[in-house]
């Protein structure tokens, strides 16, 4: 089974281990390079895009605000169609209620559409534990799965691993899990392909149940749409009998309409696409085409404590597209696993500490794994301004008292200064007269000596900026 | 407990929205495009044709006379020796097609048997131009979904007719209630440093047969 977030070390820890691994470092810069450049491209074919980008962000937000509403609405449609709905109000209920389901079923094994919804509340491992094995399907989840691995990439989970390395896992991990990875397996990436979709043939003939998430609920329908590239998102959710599909609240659109926006703005940020090559969309069961029983669990599992932050809120907007992963700075260097959940990157680290709450360590450290450079919002489809949400859960770790406390510190006596001009103005003269004496490196004491060791004190000017602009005048230069 | 965890998720939501003013809200503004390119049917035909391609669709054109003909031309390219079609499959289609076994959609034809089936032939709901993309509904003339899925060769029939523009022209034009399945090319993968591959667990060769009257 694979790994586990629990326990990881806070971001910095995790980010100074990562950010020695070259290897992890060129097939990240190398991924996340390629892909941002077709992205602009796949975004620059349309004009409307902003106009497009502002639909997405109001529709989201208008479902937010009635989100009780629109929940309920769906849970009529869906039950009007012969589905079942469940309501999940944490990770382990919404695990019981799927190895509920699949044992009731009498049943063993279930194969699975790549989801974040079951990575964030840990299915597999809960399944495991009940005996239940789970097959992941998609290439990047299995590479993933049979390397004991931990997902580092909302879209590419195995983005860490090139293709050398999947071809070792291949080798190595496919016969214990099922089909041996064929003889003389190469790195080529239409043969790893080939590999997968023969090692997984089996699995999809003969799984009794699927387990899904969904991009999109829509609510006047109780329609649920599965975008995918592969075709394993058809072959589960079209060959089983029985379906079981893990949705967030967040998830619900209001009309069927709403697809026409959403359907534009997710293919084009995530995989740089016009459109994906497999959309699934059903409506509870069709007699005689696909599964016969369908479920259909609302997690909530922290999302109604993002929903009661006003300015935190927007991060459930969110349509889990990567775009803002592909163009940070921090995540190309750090890697996904620092993050220390299934959320990486500009959006992890906003919706990862809204989810599990600031507690933890490693949670209050994810606001801060950020230059708030920008590029994240810029990106975002939806228009979440990752850098506002950033500060203000900074804010929050800052007032709790949960680490940081030089941090306060710092900001305080700044505050003090900038609030006494005089007092300011002769820091700065005292500061460039002894320019001299000032070392190279301050070795502040305590938690903050990580910052101060990897890091040179700029050298203090002969003048300080209000000394020459005062005196600019008189000089006779250009 | 899950009624139970139905009311505490839906009061927690309501109470998170304290803030939410209970006033109706105005109209969405959609501001966006209904449509990027213009909408005369030789341009819809022209820049579905240049996205399927542009994704590895292999695009064949016919007049309705010619359909049948292409249609065994394609099935012989590609050395298919079985052929799964909707039960409802246009009369005539098959027509010039010989020595192929025919195995007809039902619920007898499962997944195991689709397995080695060599191709599919079905029609469409409609297709949309801008994104390459079509539409199967399980409507006239396309079977379940499963039958699209299983076999490795999937040639699929569009009539000019049926093509519009862009997305926001499609979903007016689609039943919510229909098993959907959108195609935009053969199946493909990312997943390997990000780089677009061609062919993982859906058919891995698709046919398009645009049907007009002027084919170039």
């Amino acid at each position: 089974m694979s790994g586990t977030y629990l326990g990881m070390p806070a971001f910095p820890k995790a980010a100074a281990v990562s950010t020695q691994n070259a290897q992890l470092r060129a097939n990240l810069t190398h991924a996340t390079h390629t892909i941002r450049d077709k992205r602009a491209k796949a975004v620059a074919e349309l004009a409307d895009w902003a106009e497009l980008r502002q639909a997405g962000k109001e529709i989201k937000d208008r479902t937010l605000r009635r989100l009780d509403h629109y929940l309920l609405q769906a849970e009529a449609a869906v039950t009007a169609a012969g589905g079942t709905v469940h309501w999940a109000q944490a990770a382990a209920e919404a695990n019981r209620i799927v190895a509920d389901l699949v044992k009731a079923k009498g049943e063993r094994e279930v194969v699975k559409v790549k989801s974040m919804a079951t990575q964030e509340i840990g299915l597999n491992e809960a399944l495991a534990a009940e005996g239940i094995t789970a097959y992941e399907t998609d290439l990047a989840e299995l590479i993933v799965q049979l390397g004991d691995d931990l997902p580092s990439h909302i879209l590419v989970p195995a983005i860490h691993r090139n293709r050398g390395e999947i071809r070792d896992i291949f080798r190595e991990a496919m016969s214990r899990w099922g089909r041996p990875a064929p003889e003389g397996l190469t790195d080529s990436p239409a043969e790893l392909a080939e590999a997968a979709r023969l090692h997984l043939r089996e699995k999809f003939l003969r799984a009794k149940v699927a387990v899904s998430g969904a991009n999109f609920l829509v609510a006047e329908t109780g329609s649920l749409v599965v975008v995918e590239s592969e075709g394993n998102g058809r072959m589960c959710l079209t060959l089983p009998e029985t379906l079981i599909s893990v949705v967030g609240i967040e998830k619900v659109v209001p009309t069927w309409r709403d697809l026409e926006v959403f359907l534009q703005l997710l293919p084009r940020s995530s995989t740089a696409e016009r459109m994906n090559p497999y959309t699934s969309i059903w409506t509870g069961t069709t007699r005689g085409d696909g599964p016969s029983d369908f479920h259909l669990v609302l997690l909530d599992n922290g999302r109604t404590d993002t929903l009661a932050d006003e300015v935190g809120r927007q991060a459930l907007r969110c349509i889990r597209c990567s775009a803002c992963l592909n163009v940070c700075p921090v995540y190309e260097r750090a890697g996904g696993h620092a993050y220390g959940s299934p959320y990486p990157g500009p959006i992890g680290a906003i919706l990862t500490p809204q989810l599990r709450g600031l507690t933890s360590e490693v949670d209050a450290s994810l606001p801060y794994a950020s230059t708030l450079c920008g590029a994240c919002y810029e990106v975002c489809p939806v228009a979440i301004d990752i850098p506002e949400v950033l500060v203000h859960l900074r804010e929050q770790v800052a007032e709790h008292g949960t680490g940081h406390r030089a941090e306060r510190a710092a900001i305080k006596a700044a505050t003090w200064l900038l609030d006494h001009p005089a007092a300011y103005r002769t820091a700065l003269r005292a500061a460039a007269r002894t320019r001299r004496l000032q070392p190279r490196r301050l070795p502040l004491p305590g938690p903050a000596k990580a910052w101060s060791d990897t890091r040179d004190l700029p050298t203090m000017p002969e003048q300080s900026f209000r000394d020459w602009w005062k005196t600019r005048g008189q000089e006779n230069t250009p | 407990m899950t009624t139970d965890s139905r009311e505490r998720v839906l009061a927690r939501i309501r109470t998170a929205l304290g803030d939410v003013p209970a006033t109706d809200e105005p109209p969405l503004r959609r501001g966006y495009l209904p449509a990027h390119v213009t909408e005369d049917r030789p341009t819809l035909l022209a820049v579905l044709a240049e996205n399927l391609a542009e994704y590895r669709a292999h695009v064949n054109h016919a007049t309705p006379q010619q359909l049948p003909e292409v249609i065994g031309r394609l099935l012989r390219e590609h050395d298919t020796r079985s052929l799964a079609v909707p039960a409802d499959l246009p009369p005539g289609w098959l027509s010039a097609v010989g020595g192929v076994r025919m195995l007809t959609d039902g619920p007898a034809l499962t997944a195991e048997r689709l397995d080695g089936i060599d191709s599919a032939l079905t029609g469409c709901a409609l297709a949309v131009a801008e994104t390459g993309t079509i539409v199967l509904d399980a409507g006239p003339g396309q079977g379940r979904r499963i039958l699209t899925l299983v076999p490795d060769h999937h040639i699929c029939v569009v009539r000019a007719d049926q093509v519009v523009a862009s997305l926001p022209r499609a979903l007016p034009l689609l039943d919510p209630t229909r098993p959907q399945t959108w195609i935009s090319g053969p199946s493909a993968t990312s997943d390997i440093e990000l780089d677009r591959v061609e062919g993982v667990h859906g058919p891995r060769r698709l046919d398009v047969v645009l049907v007009g009257e002027a084919p170039r």
